[in-house]
């Protein structure tokens, strides 16, 4: 028998916590809740449940918004950007995490900045820098803009992760005879890939979630998802509100299946905030 | 308020027990502790030493069982009712605050005049020689000077009890052996009860009144130091004492509570027998490296020298013998390796015990 | 390197090896793609914008822009509307967040509920406002359920007013908000509360001694990073709220003079302001924080 010292005291404001968070998780899933069950009303007015269900919505939001043509833009400016950040942060995280070098510093708080700044603020003036060079509207502008808070996200989720792996390893690879390129491909890959894929996938959810920034710079033929769906819900009355929730819950699932598989490799902190301590 | 005075006179476990979830950390541990005793809890990590302390502090609730100080139950009050210090193994040092706040922060808790804290932090830190260093923050201090705030922030508030979880572990070897004698001079200066876990048989043997040696949840012995060295109960409690030679041998012949064992090869063993040595059945014979030598009797152990090293006063060696196993020595003289010598040993030095059941 | 080995038959350390014990080499060059990207797509548009904004679209002193902003209610007003939301977001958020992160912080599995915590964040603002007008209008679940319950007589009037986009806001910022200082405060070493208990200190006590002054520093930060997301709503101010009039966010007015009017000199200056308003209320917060202890907030170890 455990003997129970807790005080009432405690106990209530223990419940009044756990009460606090049920509701705000309560609200949160009935607002989720809403639009997916609107998604599949046949007629839904005045009452707690819709009058019937289908699933017509979702073939006529296809064909109203060119579901296929976003999501195909989506997915290019999604992929491009992945693979840009990784290729431009991992490096640079290697080398901030193994070296030190004069200006560091200065090099560290310019990765810092875009993510301290939120892109409206910086949005502005980028947009316009991409509609003078003519890039503005274009998907290129659009991958461009996504890198400004990409790249350096990788950068400053890898640094710890590199950090963390003991640099004799390296040493040892040379010592025993491996060039650069050896040590890159047999030691460095292999040590890297889960923090890399890890880097990676918080890019991935974040970029087809990131609204302000495509929204400033996109064009109507490079509009990802999230853009396109703020459009549908500005422009409602337009259309039918469900076939708006239903483009509403394909974007939920897209993110959410990529945020499902980001969770089992990354503590959901990573995606707030870079890891202050590595995980041992 | 605290409930506990520093004139208690017994603190008792009463088949104390903690489970995590299906895991029995600690399996009914029954132990009185009287006043002014310094106690060692030893045992290898992960025996429960650890979770049993925490118990008397009420960090952790026991399962089962209680802890009586005296005659009131303290095992329902909370830690901060019970009045004891802890000395924690990283230190735990508030690392906002100074020196002096770290130490006078119990005297605070308990509503103690301003003017009376301090006269009684800067008391206990001329106690523990860190006068000088009272308005710096820990983490200014070496390791051995926050080992002393910790302790002093501990015993500043005149508990009756003392807490100490593995102190030393976190110093380099010559510092503990500092501050070994720094904590055996403060507890006897101050009259208080420790209760002190360690891993380090060393430790305890040089610093405790009594020594309680914990294995799986269970208390093996309780003795004195001189009781735990010289006659272990159990034959893990010798392992666990420096008794790193285990020969096992067929008892022949009894002559008191002196046995001899044929341990193979014509060799004969004969030691003290513990409970439970049966005629006729396998004992198992413990000796320390220090108590085993080459001799010149028929009757020792032989054995292939496979290594031997200089230690100053002798030399130590490992040897084999022909069934394999490997005994423990050491020698006045260098013995080339590969020799073959008979080892020995002074039957007050042996002990017998039975046959572990499995 | 082949340049370095001919060097090599003169004496003492040559040119690549005294380069390399500043600690540049061939590694070092690695940041250097990383920040020639991050000063062509942030410095440079952000110096830019700068510039732009004393560039007046119709001409004029180089401060016209400014003067126009500070001048015009229309859009000077932007300002006071923005904060009077971003800052009691962030408070209320920060109030919700430390005593939820404590309890939470004692839990074995958090990790299920930091997940339902995360989804607000990917699932975006415009995901959260498009569920807000179902679920906070007039025919939607909450409000049939308080009328259900006798709570409300009168339908909720949340959707389109400065509530509905406070709301949004708290929903779409909390779990940030939340798991930054579960990160702050998992991160103080539990034995200086278990020492502080052994001491005597109570619940409140350990609180007010241990924990709250270890935490202020990554509060502070908390703060700051959740109230310049909050500063910066877009979507949700035009989507749910009341987008000409109180909920007339800082942001809409950057956007509108940038794609409405096509004054790009306006819409940098506006963004400059953001900035700078942002700016001041992180150096104030920060500035507090200097005051504060600031080490390491594991027990202290040498």
């Amino acid at each position: 028998m455990i003997v129970s010292r807790t005080p009432l005291s405690t106990r209530l404001w223990a419940a009044a916590i756990w009460v606090l968070v049920g509701f705000f998780v309560l609200n949160l899933a009935g607002l989720i809740g809403s639009v997916v069950t609107s998604s599949f009303a046949t007629r839904w007015l005045g009452t707690w449940l819709p009058a019937g269900f289908t699933t017509k919505w979702y073939f006529a939001a296809w064909d109203e918004f060119q579901l296929g043509d976003v999501l195909w833009v989506t997915f290019q400016v999604v992929g491009s950007v992945v693979a840009l950040a990784g290729l431009f942060g991992v490096p640079a995280a290697y080398a901030l995490a193994r070296r030190d070098f004069p200006g560091k510093k200065a090099v560290l708080l310019l990765l810092l900045l875009p993510l301290l700044v939120p892109p409206v603020t910086y949005g502005i003036p980028l947009a316009t820098v991409l509609y003078k060079s003519g890039l503005g509207g274009s998907l290129a502008g659009v991958i461009l803009a996504n890198l400004v808070p990409t790249v350096p996200f990788v950068v400053l989720v890898m640094i710890p992760f590199i950090e963390q792996i003991d640099p004799r390893i390296e040493s040892a690879a040379r010592v025993f005879g491996a060039n650069t390129l050896k040590v890159f491909i047999y030691v460095l890959v292999p040590i890297l890939l889960p923090g890399v894929l890890a880097a990676l996938l918080l890019v991935l959810v974040r970029t087809i979630a990131m609204f302000e920034l495509t929204f400033l710079v996109a064009g109507p033929g490079s509009q990802t998802l999230v853009v396109a769906l703020y459009y549908a819900v500005f422009a409602a009355g337009v259309r039918a509100v469900q076939s708006i929730d239903a483009m509403a819950v394909i974007y939920m699932v897209t993110t959410l299946v990529w945020l499902i598989i980001a969770l089992r490799f990354v503590n959901p902190t990573q995606i707030v905030a870079r890891a202050k301590r590595s995980n041992t | 308020m605290t409930v506990a005075t520093t004139k208690f006179e017994t603190l008792r476990l009463e088949d104390m027990s903690r489970d995590f979830g299906t895991f029995n950390a600690l399996k009914g541990l029954n132990l009185t502790i009287r006043r002014g005793e310094f106690i060692a809890l030893l045992g290898p990590s992960g025996c429960g030493k650890t979770t049993a302390l925490n118990c008397i502090a009420g960090l952790l609730d026991v399962t089962g069982g209680r802890i009586m100080l005296d005659d009131t139950r303290i095992d329902t009050l909370r830690p901060e009712e019970r009045g004891f210090g802890m000395v924690f193994q990283n230190y735990a040092l508030f690392p906002h605050m100074s020196v002096r706040r770290n130490v006078g922060f119990g005297l605070k808790m308990r509503g103690v005049p301003k003017a009376e804290i301090a006269a009684r932090v800067d008391a206990v830190l001329a106690t523990v020689r860190l006068s000088s260093q009272a308005d710096k923050l820990p983490g200014q201090l070496s390791g051995g000077q926050q080992q002393r705030v910790a302790i002093a922030r501990a015993i500043v508030i005149e508990p009756p009890l003392v807490l100490m979880d593995e102190p030393l572990s976190n110093l380099d070897a010559k510092l503990r052996l500092e501050m070994r004698g720094e904590i055996r001079r403060i507890h006897q200066s101050l009259g208080s009860t420790t209760i002190y876990v360690t891993h380090d048989q060393e430790e305890a043997l040089s610093l405790a009144d009594r020594i309680v040696v914990i294995r799986e949840g269970v208390i093996r012995q309780v003795g004195t130091p001189a009781e735990l060295y010289a006659s272990p109960a159990h034959l893990d409690v010798a392992d666990f004492m420096g008794f790193r030679n285990r020969v096992p041998g067929k008892v022949i012949a009894r002559d008191g509570d002196l046995v001899t064992l044929d341990v193979g090869d014509g060799a004969r063993l004969i030691g003290h027998a513990r409970d439970g040595v049966r005629d006729g059945a396998v004992g198992i014979a413990m000796a320390r490296p220090d108590d085993l030598a080459p001799t010149d009797a028929a009757s020792g152990i032989p054995a292939t020298i496979e290594t031997i090293e200089y230690r100053g006063r002798e030399y130590h060696g490992l040897a084999r013998t022909a069934g394999g196993l490997e005994v423990f020595f050491s020698a006045p003289s260098a013995h080339p390796v590969g020799d073959l010598v008979r080892l020995g040993a002074d039957p007050d030095r042996v002990l017998v015990y039975p046959e572990e059941k499995p | 390197m082949t340049a370095a080995s001919s060097a090599a038959r003169d004496s003492g350390p040559t040119l690549a090896q005294r380069l390399r014990i500043r600690g540049l080499d061939g590694v070092t060059l690695l940041v250097v793609p990383c920040v020639l990207l991050a000063i062509a797509l942030f410095v440079y548009p952000f110096f830019y914008g700068l510039w732009l904004s004393f560039q007046p679209k119709n001409g004029g002193a180089a401060l016209t822009n400014y003067q126009r902003f500070f001048t015009e209610p229309f859009l000077s007003k932007t300002i006071w509307t923005t904060l009077r939301l971003a800052l009691p977001v962030t408070l209320l958020n920060l109030f919700l967040a430390v005593p939820i992160a404590f309890r939470v912080r004692l839990m074995k599995r958090q990790r299920l509920l930091t997940t339902i915590l995360v989804l607000p964040i990917t699932l975006g603002t415009v995901l959260i406002a498009e569920g807000m007008l179902f679920y906070f209008g007039p025919q939607g679940w909450l409000t049939r359920t308080l009328m259900w319950l006798g709570v409300i007589s009168q339908p909720l009037h949340v959707v389109h007013t400065y509530w509905g986009v406070f709301l949004s806001l708290v929903i779409a910022i909390f779990p940030f908000t939340f798991l930054l200082t579960l990160s702050y405060v998992t991160g103080i070493d539990p034995s200086l509360e278990q020492a502080a208990a052994t001491l005597g200190a109570s619940p409140a006590a350990r609180f007010r001694e241990i924990f709250l002054p270890l935490l202020l520093p990554g509060l502070a930060i908390t703060f700051c990073l959740s109230f310049v997301q909050a500063f910066s709503v877009l979507p949700s101010a035009v989507l749910v709220g009341d987008p000409a009039n109180t909920t007339r966010v800082i942001s809409i007015a950057a956007y509108q003079a940038a794609f409405e009017e096509y004054d790009y000199s306006l819409a940098s200056a506006i963004a400059m302001i953001m900035g700078a308003v942002q700016l001041m209320v992180v150096v104030v917060v920060l500035g507090g924080r200097t005051l504060l202890y600031r080490g390491p907030v594991a027990a202290a170890k040498g």
